[in-house]
């Protein structure tokens, strides 16, 4: 069935990494001195991959559209890392954690891909704390765990609720200092609108400097995206502003195959949208689900406050669906229910769209185990939340205040209003085993790929994934295309196909400019938003997304005759690095649509009405489904769907249940 | 497009690029809800300008989340406005009233040069960074994580000072544009942990050095840094690197 060749390597599952890593062919340190890698991104896959290779000895350029490396986007991941360190003794494995990550994902990812994942994830959280990212600790001065989605264990790693931020800073520090070796040619301000290839592989990049609008030439070897996930196809996401699909859209259109685009995470604990000015929505971390209780009222439309609600007249959903694992069941399971609740009448707050995350009776647990520990025995209520809302600060303090800074409500004393938001692509450029696309030399890390996560991400296995790819996964197997490439010597950027591909991004400048039009960029961006959000969301049906498609098809045609793009091309001109960005997201749009209504099947993050069990979950076909949908660009955005088989000889097959 | 019914005159720092001068510039805004942020609020003063077919007001902002430290406003003569422990982008227009007079500049310090409007380079930081703010480990040397007891106080003050975003608020507040809490910040986490021991003085040595030659200048201990940094960044960290520098130059064997 598979047209496409993973080459996943021979051999027993667990011993396929290790037999890898010591038959890869090396390259030596005088011959890594003259290779050239290009990395586009510097995010935890980015900034990783690019400081190892330069600590490896290969001439390494970094290339980031923000003013430094720091700022990525990977810094706003909140909760937490995973890594099977079996630390808490609760029975932990990489056996479990590779096991959690294909069931998390609904048996859509590559069980190889996965299980080095989870064999790695030790290695990260050593690297880490070498590089002295201040993790949490317990008062044994030993590292602190906690749970998250669809795991029975404790295996999540964090810094109070600033993980990405730590661990990001980490990576920044290591990449810093081999910029400040001379080692790493780092470009901020610089974004990439083409990819050079010369002769099928791989030979650079067409970058434009965000600050002056020159359009600069990169050659590289081979050629590493981190360029982190397309969620802004929705407008409204927790993702960065500025966060983008360019540099992986002009891979695909180069020939690099998009996999499983319309596999993409909706969070279910995020602030609800206030107006319609929003530009961006606030994530409440996962983690907040460990003490966090969720729930509507029983009644409909029951308009009286929270704290009015007694308790028998609460609906906790989760528990009630869920009991294994109730308010920790995985992301893309809450977010359904969340919307089915709301969909049925049970939302709270003003606009309906919002349920309940609850911390006041882990707060009282708290408290009582605090008065407890400074003997203070039959402690009253009082005694016990203030000791408890103290303990609930230390953890999520910073989460809280967000909160209240965001709403205007304080957390401490009501519950929160959380509704689910787009969050995470699981789909991205395909890659094989080796993080390799679909052209030669053209590498993919971090959430950029689509390799891990099947149809769901698990909590705290974006870092995990990202810093795997970059520490250890591409440095090694990077090594495998550059051993054959040790006797090309850099190729003059005055190459034919050099100024082929600049022609190309400069002639969309220009068009992009030219147009003149009447509507701003952010007025067609939001308009995609709304079609992908109501048609391409947390529901799809056939209908709609026929819909979408047609929808999507003249908006573009409407972009392209009536954006209205201010300044010139020679200048910082953000408004013309928005209009490219929408351009590609709106390409991207329509194959997200064309593999949904592809999937006919329920899985993960992709919900088809169509495909549903008689209690509402997620009905797979794995007859016919199982298999990576990976699609090839052809002229005039026209997409082919290649497949690549996915086989379970470790796992056994079975519906996803949290019950 | 707004639902709100503030109305608000905003004069904001209009600059071409680093080779022309700005001005402050006067616009009037009506409609602003309450519940938008500041940055959203700039979205609709760019959005009616590009409608009117006028250059929208330039400025960085990225997560508006209050994380990746982008965004750099400083608005009423405060960085980050009038509100404590936030970034520009958790500001909300509740802060403000209905018919108040904002102004809107940049970042001003010699080491961050205006590149347009409300836009600086801030580059200054990633040198100094470069110049020793990390522990010397290449990928794939550690040992087993929890073979390096760190007692809980230590890792929570190692924290406490890596929490630092980057932004630069304390730079654009202090009268001599010093940048000593961002430095000592960098320099306190890793100085507070075993693993940054080896290089702590050699270290504290080549950052200050670069933070020289960037053009920062020096502490007086007014403290406005500690007031506005948003993530409540302490002045002790400032004591610590002072008694690191001085330190360093009695029982260091290395010299920078």
């Amino acid at each position: 069935m598979s047209d496409i060749n993973s080459n996943i390597p021979e051999g027993e599952l667990t011993s396929k990494w290790t037999k890898f890593k010591s038959s890869v062919p090396l390259v030596n340190p005088s011959n890594k001195r003259t290779i050239e890698v290009i990395i586009v991104g510097s995010g935890l896959a980015g900034a990783s991959a690019a400081a190892t290779l330069a600590e490896m000895g290969y001439k390494v350029k970094c290339f980031c559209f923000q003013d430094s490396p720091r700022r990525a986007h990977s810094i706003a991941a909140q909760g937490g890392i995973n890594a099977a360190k079996n630390y808490q003794n609760d029975g932990d494995s990489t056996y479990r954690l590779f096991y959690d990550t294909i069931k998390g994902g609904d048996y859509r990812a590559r069980e190889a891909n996965v299980h080095r994942l989870a064999e790695v994830s030790a290695n990260i959280i050593d690297q880490c704390v070498a590089q002295g990212v201040p993790l949490a600790r317990e008062y044994g001065g030993l590292l602190d765990n906690r749970s998250f989605g669809g795991t029975q264990v404790q295996r999540t790693f964090y810094a109070a609720g600033q993980t990405g931020q730590q661990l990001l800073l980490g990576a920044y520090s290591a990449l810093e200092r081999q910029i400040g070796m001379g080692k790493v040619e780092m470009y901020t301000r610089h974004e990439m609108l083409e990819v050079v290839k010369i002769d099928g592989k791989a030979r650079g990049i067409i970058a434009r400097n965000l600050i002056t609008g020159e359009i600069e030439r990169h050659f590289g070897h081979a050629v590493v995206l981190g360029t982190g996930g397309y969620g802004n196809v929705f407008y409204l996401s927790t993702n960065a502003m500025g966060s983008n699909v360019t540099a992986a859209w002009k891979a695909h259109k180069q020939g690099a195959y998009f996999a499983n685009p319309c596999y993409t995470q909706i969070h279910p604990t995020c602030i609800p949208v206030s107006g319609d000015h929003q530009s961006k929505l606030t994530l409440m971390s996962e983690s907040l689900r460990n003490d966090g209780r969720i729930w509507v009222p029983k009644k409909k439309d029951d308009n009286r406050k929270a704290s009015e609600i007694p308790e028998d007249e609460r609906d906790y959903y989760l528990e009630r669906r869920y009991p294994a694992f109730g308010n920790l069941v995985p992301r893309d399971v809450a977010s359904r229910a969340a919307k089915e609740r709301c969909d049925a009448g049970y939302g709270v707050g003003a606009s309906k769209l919002a349920v309940y995350l609850d911390f006041k009776a882990n707060t009282e647990r708290y408290g009582r185990i605090e008065a407890s520990k400074s003997g203070i025995h039959n402690p009253n209520k009082e005694t016990c939340m203030r000791l408890g809302t103290a303990v609930i600060k230390e953890k999520y303090g910073n989460l809280f205040d967000m909160y209240a800074q965001i709403t205007g409500e304080n957390p401490y004393e009501t519950p929160m209003r959380i509704y689910p938001a787009v969050h995470y692509t699981m789909g991205g450029l395909w890659v094989d085993y080796n993080l390799m696309t679909s052209v030669p030399g053209l590498y993919c890390t971090g959430e950029a790929n689509f390799s891990d996560h099947g149809a769901n991400r698990l909590g705290a296995s974006a870092l995990m994934q990202g810093l795997a790819d970059g520490y250890f996964v591409l440095p090694y197997t990077i090594g495998a295309y550059l051993s054959k490439e040790i006797s090309v010597k850099a190729i003059p950027t005055d190459h034919p196909a050099f100024v082929e591909a600049e022609e190309r991004a400069v002639g969309i400048l220009n068009t992009l400019i030219n147009i003149k039009g009447t509507k701003s960029v952010d007025h067609f961006h939001k308009r995609l938003g709304h079609i992908m959000w109501e048609k391409c969301g947390m529901a799809r049906n056939e209908k709609g997304l026929n819909e979408a498609i047609e929808e999507i098809r003249a908006l573009r045609a409407e972009f392209w005759s009536n954006v209205r793009v201010p300044g010139i091309v020679g200048e910082l001109n953000p408004e013309l690095e928005k209009a490219g960005r929408v351009a590609d997201f709106i390409e991207l749009g329509e194959l997200m649509c064309i593999d949904a209504l592809n999937r006919n099947e329920s899985c993960g993050g992709h919900f088809r009405e169509e495909y549903q069990t008689e209690e509402g979950e997620a009905l797979r076909d794995d007859e016919n489904y199982a298999y990576v949908a990976a699609w090839e660009f052809k002229e005039g955005v026209n997409f082919e769907l290649h497949k690549e088989e996915l086989k379970f000889e470790n796992i056994k097959v079975a519906q996803r249940s949290y019950k | 497009m707004s639902t709100g019914n503030m109305n608000l005159t905003l004069k904001v720092w209009r600059q071409k690029n680093n080779n022309t001068k700005g001005a402050l510039v006067d616009y009037k805004l009506a409609g602003i809800s309450p519940d938008m942020s500041f940055l959203e609020m700039f979205d609709v003063l760019n959005e009616d300008l590009i409608t009117k077919g006028e250059e929208p007001v330039v400025f960085d902002h990225d997560c508006r989340e209050g994380i990746c430290g982008m965004c750099s406003m400083f608005i009423n003569g405060r960085p980050h406005g009038p509100k404590d422990l936030v970034t520009t982008c958790q500001l909300h227009m509740r802060s403000f009233k209905d018919g108040d007079t904002i102004v809107v500049e940049p970042w001003r310090a010699a080491a961050f040069p205006v590149v347009k409007d409300l836009t600086v380079d801030r580059s200054a930081f990633d040198r100094v960074i470069a110049a020793g703010g990390f522990i010397s480990v290449n990928t794939g040397n550690a040992q087993d994580a929890n073979n390096l007891p760190i007692p809980k106080m230590q890792a929570d003050a190692a924290f406490e000072a890596a929490a630092c975003i980057g932004c630069g608020a304390c730079v654009a507040t202090c009268k001599n544009a010093s940048a000593m809490l961002f430095v000592s910040a960098k320099i306190s986490q890793l100085a507070l942990l075993p693993q940054g021991q080896p290089e702590r003085y050699r270290r504290v040595q080549s950052m200050v050095a670069q933070m020289d030659a960037e053009g920062f200048g020096n502490c007086t201990n007014t403290g406005a840094c500690e007031a506005e940094c948003p993530k409540g960044i302490s002045l002790e960290n400032i004591a610590r690197m002072n008694r690191d520098f001085a330190s360093a130059k009695f029982i260091s064997e290395e010299t920078v």
